[in-house]
């Protein structure tokens, strides 16, 4: 897809096994994170973007199983053994989370966090050289030098997040993976993070996975959007395109339910995201698309190209595989609010 | 629905606030507990004064730290009120006791926040739901069922008997919700308290939600007072708009008016920040720095002028607005350089003390140093706002003395449709400003 | 914890109840009978058909006493348990939700019950008791009480103290119900799961104490009934003379029932805390593709 991407995932699946059944939480993914470019990878809740994130890191708990291709600086991430991984961990590929007081340790200071890092990974610089990296990258996220020696508590939620994300970049990682960076935070932090977050492949040359559920900042900060929806990519492409014109019903629904300052009127997606131990047969997508067609129901679509987007949509094709037929519509299935969300 | 006059009939007024102050005392360090004193006061409601008037929706946006949950639960007297008044339907309600205002309850009433965490995890649907009609003695046995079923299906849970007997964690986000708001519209209320109702659910959820509040107004005939801190989904709920800041309104006023022609710089700053799902919008740039300050000690004069793009003269300068302005500076330069400029300043922990005018030592003996640093930031930033708010500079001996102009509190004032809480539109700061501004300028080239 | 321990703790615990109910039937004769068919026991006779476990210094027969001793433990576990917990449940209620002052005060008082050794206590009433209400099953079981109503205050209480702060708390205030509704409805049934598990390591540990009471003299009239502990104790003198079985079985039961009563405890509270419920491994089957074909 991307000549030279940093990251390639290749039909990735990461399954859980639970005691009602196995969770396909990602079914098949492949997607290319091209080099300091900001990829946006959007969808609601339960759609499995987060395991995404997690799995492209190794960061998966006991009960998931992956398979699938992940590569990076020409090794498959998921055949590496997990000391391999941790060498990878840092420097080369970093993860910020939602909630940046969890991930700091209370009891130890700013200082120590960087130096600790630094040490582990970077050995052979001088003090001297890491207190320089570690207020260079703070100073670039506006925390002052004054502050270098406070404890996590001392400092709000945006500042947190900024340390968070300073302390994941002055490793210098190529791909940095974002896991809902600011939702917790109030709106003008957060376009700040954003400004901070957009300008990565300036500062530090690295490139960015933004997963979210926000679709404004989305539009806002990156460059390609992929759209996630019960465990499968459905739609792909350049922010600008998919925003103007979707062709997922899924992207388009999920654009005009999404309330912002323009919205004059409300709508909503009827029923509620399949159950991904079970999820429908063929298109899972089908019980709630205004647009189903007969072959939906029949057989799981095949990913089409057109120019430089990626849909997984049979009206979009590819028209020589939908059999005799099947470009029937159906009508929507009724939907009682007991299905729904 | 009808229009809203600017000026209101007393008929009209469902609940009147005036004065309106919630203040917290907060535990301090250990050693500060131990000795009996208290660290401080959270003004989460300084001072808030609006009307609300039967059947609008008024919305109360703000972000964290605003007081805006705090206003919402002290108006139902869920929390006690410092001082202040507030009057539902010509009663007073800071002053009734924990038995009176459980009558008053039935009134008024609060969907929350967070749908996984409001319904008791050990109660079914149907017993949440009734719960109120038993505890206010409405109705009982048949009856009381009935009224359960119907409600049910007034939001939305058809056929209501799949959900009787089903417990919370059976149900989806947006299910639970609307369980939530049968419970708070089963007693008919007249008034209804929405705390970021829709803010935990999903995108495709939160129009379904916000379009079963906007039926229920119609059917019910219901005021809302809607608390949120998205201003997307406030234009499109409500008609009214108040925003918060540090426990004061800043602006309040018609929602069109609000999100056309926004007066005071937070609302704008709120109105550029909000992201937009038009990808030919770029993340916005022109933002106000830092962030929301600690409630416990807020700036002095107007608490929005350390980030303010257009703060003047009276709006409340400071030592802290100094230290943020090094400190600023010394992010984004080499370490040397910081080192050394920081050396300078003995006594830099004395920019934490809200004062106006401050004496810092300099290192090197000679107050000018210290003064040399600052032109040195004057000079890389001269329309930095900070520097109309500095009145004299001076060095005596070793040391350097600051001072600034005195704040001015801010007054709300009527400008057009809204009721705005910002020096631009004070003719009197404005001119106040001005003549600090000569006066400055004469000492200065005085040589003073 | 592996299932088979649980397994073995419930299975113990079941096997000493089955005893105590039916020990009329069980037991070869009475606890206190020195004599059968008209014929003395003899005095410390070894084990053998007649008596299994052998007879102690005062001609009764060891086995009975097990079996009879087996009701006794019981009764004053259960009376005691029921009655720390009626006690200290809706204290740490009361405590949790109101605060202030009734709060201090019955929180200072547990923290002084609690710092006080246990045994020591459970000594001092028991000898209070003794000279008002006679020894007895009542005393023992009073002050084994007393002893564990700030376990059960303080466990409720804290948690009380944080379920008060849930919305769904906030809620019910929000619409008009009164402080009791709110403890009966809201917060109880949410705290009471901590009940269980804690009850029956309660129970555990109060063998301990009970018996603790008795080899200490103590604990009920050699009268009353059997007691493993008052066994015990009469057994130290036979141990120098190598009569080994007066204080084994004796003994043997104490740890036994402890031992059952503890994993039981701990299976409960595996039950009940998901913390520490392990997942179990299920493998995933990456071939399995219920779905119609995919590319």
């Amino acid at each position: 897809m991307i000549a030279t991407p940093v990251v390639s995932v290749r039909d990735l699946r990461v399954y859980y096994g639970t005691v009602r059944g196995t969770v396909r939480a990602v079914d098949r993914v492949s997607l290319d994170i091209g080099t300091s470019e900001v990829l946006g990878l959007v969808g609601e809740s339960g759609c499995g973007k987060s395991t995404l994130g997690r799995g492209i890191l190794g960061l998966l708990p006991e009960s998931a199983a992956s398979d699938g291709e992940v590569q990076y600086g020409g090794k498959n991430l998921l055949t590496m053994s997990a000391k391999e991984l941790r060498h990878y961990r840092g420097p080369e590929l970093g993860l910020i989370f939602q909630e940046p007081m969890t991930r700091l340790n209370p009891l130890m200071r700013i200082e120590d966090h960087f130096r600790e890092t630094l040490e582990q990974h970077e050995p052979r610089l001088s003090g001297r050289e890491i207190r320089k990296r570690s207020l260079e990258t703070l100073g670039r996220m506006g925390i002052p030098p004054t502050r270098f020696r406070q404890y996590p508590h001392e400092f709000s939620g945006g500042m947190r997040q900024r340390i968070m994300i300073a302390l994941a970049l002055v490793l210098r990682p190529k791909l940095l993976i974002a896991d809902e960076p600011t939702t917790s935070l109030d709106v003008i932090v957060e376009a700040q993070i954003l400004s901070i977050l957009a300008d990565l492949r300036e500062n530090f040359g690295t490139a960015l996975l933004l997963i979210t559920h926000n679709l404004g900042i989305v539009a806002e900060a990156c460059d390609r959007v992929a759209v996630m929806y019960a465990g499968e990519i459905v739609e792909e492409g350049a922010a600008r395109d998919v925003f103007a014109e979707p062709a997922h019903p899924y992207t388009q629904a999920l654009l005009r339910s999404t309330i912002s300052l323009e919205t004059t009127d409300l709508h909503s997606i009827p029923g509620a995201p399949p159950d991904l131990i079970a999820p429908p047969p063929a298109c899972r997508f089908r019980p709630r698309c205004p647009e189903a067609m007969s072959v939906c129901e029949e057989k799981h679509p095949v990913e089409e190209r057109i120019d430089h987007r990626r849909v997984l949509c049979w009206l979009h094709g590819p028209h020589d595989q939908i059999p005799e037929g099947g470009a029937e519509k159906l009508g929507r299935e009724e939907i009682s609010v007991a299905d729904e969300a | 629905m009808r229009t809203r006059p600017d000026v209101g009939v007393d008929d009209d007024v469902l609940v009147s606030v005036r004065g309106l102050r919630t203040h917290y005392s907060i535990r301090g360090s250990f050693g500060q507990r131990l000795v009996g004193r208290e660290a401080g006061n959270v003004k989460a409601v300084d001072d808030v004064s609006f009307d609300l008037r039967k059947g609008e929706v008024l919305g109360l946006v703000g972000e964290s730290g605003s007081g805006k949950t705090t206003l919402g639960r002290t108006i139902l007297g869920l929390v006690r009120a410092t001082d202040g008044s507030v009057r539902f339907d010509g009663e007073e309600i800071t002053t009734m006791s924990e038995r009176e205002l459980r009558t008053l309850r039935r009134q008024m009433q609060i969907v929350f926040q967070d749908p996984h965490a409001s319904l008791n995890p050990a109660m079914t649907i149907a017993d949440s739901v009734g719960h109120p009609l038993r505890i206010h003695k409405v109705v009982s046995g048949r009856e009381l069922e009935r009224r359960v079923a119907e409600t049910l299906e007034t939001v939305g849970l058809a056929p209501a008997e799949q959900f009787l007997g089903k417990y919370p964690s059976d149900l989806s986000g947006g299910q639970k919700q609307r369980a939530v708001i049968a419970r708070a519209i089963i007693l008919n209320p007249v008034l209804l308290v929405a705390d970021e109702p829709v803010s935990m659910l999903d995108m495709s959820v939160r129009a379904k939600i916000l379009a079963l509040m906007l039926d229920l107004r119609r059917e019910l005939d219901l005021t809302y007072l809607y608390i949120t801190h998205d201003l997307a989904t406030a234009k499109f709920f409500c008609d009214r708009i108040a925003i918060l800041y540090l426990g004061r309104i800043v602006e309040i006023g018609p929602s069109a008016s609000i999100y056309e022609d926004p007066k005071h710089p937070y609302t704008q700053a709120l109105l550029r920040a909000i992201p937009e799902p038009d990808p030919r919008r770029s993340v916005p740039r022109d933002l106000p720095r830092g962030e929301v300050p600690d409630a416990a000690s807020p700036p002095l004069g107007c608490s929005f002028h350390p980030r303010c793009p257009r703060a003047f003269e009276v709006c409340g300068w400071e030592t802290r607005d100094l230290r943020d302005l090094l400190e600023s500076r010394w992010s984004h330069q080499e370490e040397e350089e910081y080192a050394r400029e920081r050396a300078l300043i003995e006594n830099l922990d004395s920019l934490d003390i809200p004062r106006v005018d401050v004496r810092l030592r300099a290192a090197s003996r000679r107050g000018a140093d210290v003064l040399e640093l600052l032109e040195a930031a004057r000079e890389e930033d001269p329309d930095e706002p900070f520097w109309r708010g500095v009145r004299s500079t001076r060095a005596v001996d070793d040391q350097a003395e600051i001072s600034w102009h005195e704040p001015v509190e801010p007054r709300a004032l009527d400008v057009g449709p809204v009721r705005v809480e910002c020096h631009l539109y004070d003719e009197d700061a404005l001119a106040e400003a001005e003549r600090r501004r000569v006066e400055t300028a004469g000492s200065e080239k005085a040589g003073v | 914890m592996t299932r088979t321990m649980l397994w073995l703790g419930v299975g113990i615990t079941l096997a000493f109840v089955f005893i105590a109910i039916f020990a009329p039937w069980l037991a070869p004769y009475d606890f206190d009978a020195f004599q059968a068919n008209g014929e003395r026991f003899r005095q410390l006779e070894a084990p053998s058909r007649d008596h299994l476990f052998g007879t102690n210094v005062q001609s009764t027969d060891v086995l009975s006493r097990i079996i009879w001793g087996t009701r006794t433990e019981l009764k004053v576990v259960l009376v005691s348990l029921f009655f720390s917990i009626t006690v200290g449940v809706p204290l740490g209620l009361l405590s949790g939700y109101f605060g202030g002052k009734l709060d201090r005060v019955l929180v200072l008082l547990m923290d002084v019950l609690l710092v006080i050794p246990f045994l020591m206590l459970a000594i001092v009433i028991a000898f209070l008791l003794a000279d008002k209400v006679g020894q007895g099953i009542f005393t023992a079981a009073i002050a084994i009480t007393v002893v564990y109503i700030p376990l059960y205050f303080r466990v409720v209480r804290n948690h009380t103290i944080s379920i008060k702060e849930e919305p769904f708390v906030e809620a019910a205030r929000a619409l008009g119900a009164k402080p009791f509704t709110i403890i009966r409805k809201y917060v109880f049934f949410n705290v009471v799961q901590n009940v269980p598990p804690l009850a029956t390591l309660n129970a555990a540990d109060a063998i301990l104490t009970l018996a603790a009471l008795g080899f200490l003299g103590y604990g009920i009239q050699p009268t009353d009934g059997a007691e493993w502990g008052y066994d015990v104790n009469r057994a130290v003198s036979d141990a120098a003379s190598g009569i080994w079985w007066t204080g084994l079985f004796p003994g043997l039961a104490i740890v036994l029932l402890v031992l059952g009563l503890t994993l039981f405890g701990e299976s409960v509270n595996e039950t009940m805390n998901p913390v520490l419920r392990k997942r179990p491994k299920v493998d995933v089957d990456f071939g399995a593709q219920p779905d119609a074909e995919r590319r």
